[in-house]
């Protein structure tokens, strides 16, 4: 099991709802995809109501991460095997 | 006859945050019906939410086994495990997600029990497919209750 804090993230948007981090990733980001709850990253499995936006920016992947107390966070990480490994899903 | 342990079904209760206060008596009358019903009951939430639940029964009367939130829907979502029946309890709209999550990992029945203030509106944002039960209201557990015993009977 992944630990998000391992990660050197940035966090983009903060308490937000799920209408809302959908809207920003494909408003900001032109290389956009969409996975379904339980889709790693990072070895994290995504939770969210499907189906979940993953963006990419340069080698980064934008994303969104949800606790129970804390709502959703937008994260960004640099992952260029996590953007391979989404441009090569059929 | 008492069913033993290894026969019963697999029942999931899913927290959401600790700070509802009727999750707590949510999750036992849930474990409660669960095991009327011929199932394990399991409970998975972060540390707080568990140990809430603990606290209301020490000797797990009621409830199974507790398991780490993020652990029990990854070994869900990579197949390792499932459960026949989950229950995701949702006043917020992090549980939504939740619920959306389990919806696609879970190949069981997952119904999502919507409760507190904001119950009405958190319920239409599910649009995905799950069975829901909504119970509006803070403190009164009493629709909640009716709610969760009607669940449990289309279950026998």
């Amino acid at each position: 099991m992944g630990c998000v804090e391992a990660l050197n993230y940035e966090v983009l948007l903060r308490h937000c709802s799920f209408k809302e981090y959908r809207a920003f990733i494909k408003k900001h980001y032109r290389e956009t995809y969409e996975v379904q709850p339980g889709y790693k990253i990072f070895d994290l499995a995504l939770i969210g109501v499907p189906p979940i936006p993953i963006g990419v920016d340069g080698d980064s992947v934008i994303f969104p991460y949800t606790k129970p107390c804390h709502g959703t966070f937008v994260l960004k990480v640099e992952g260029k095997e996590e953007i391979e490994k989404l441009r090569s899903r059929k | 006859m008492e069913i033993s342990d290894k026969e019963r079904k697999k029942g999931l209760i899913i927290l959401g945050c600790p700070e509802a206060p009727a999750q707590v008596s949510l999750a036992v009358h849930l474990a409660y019906s669960l095991r009327r019903s011929g199932y394990l009951p399991v409970v998975a939430g972060n540390p707080s939410a568990r140990h809430l639940l603990a606290m209301a029964d020490p000797e797990h009367h009621y409830v199974g086994e507790m398991l780490d939130l993020d652990g029990c829907i990854e070994e869900i979502a990579a197949g390792e495990h499932d459960y026949d029946l989950s229950f995701v309890l949702v006043h917020r709209e992090s549980g939504v997600s939740y619920a959306g999550t389990m919806s696609v990992v879970s190949a069981g029945r997952v119904v999502a029990v919507v409760f507190g203030k904001e119950a009405e509106t958190l319920a239409s944002l599910i649009d995905f497919d799950c069975e829901t039960v909504v119970a509006p209201g803070g403190h009164n557990p009493l629709p909640l209750k009716k709610a969760i015993d009607r669940v449990m009977k289309w279950d026998v």
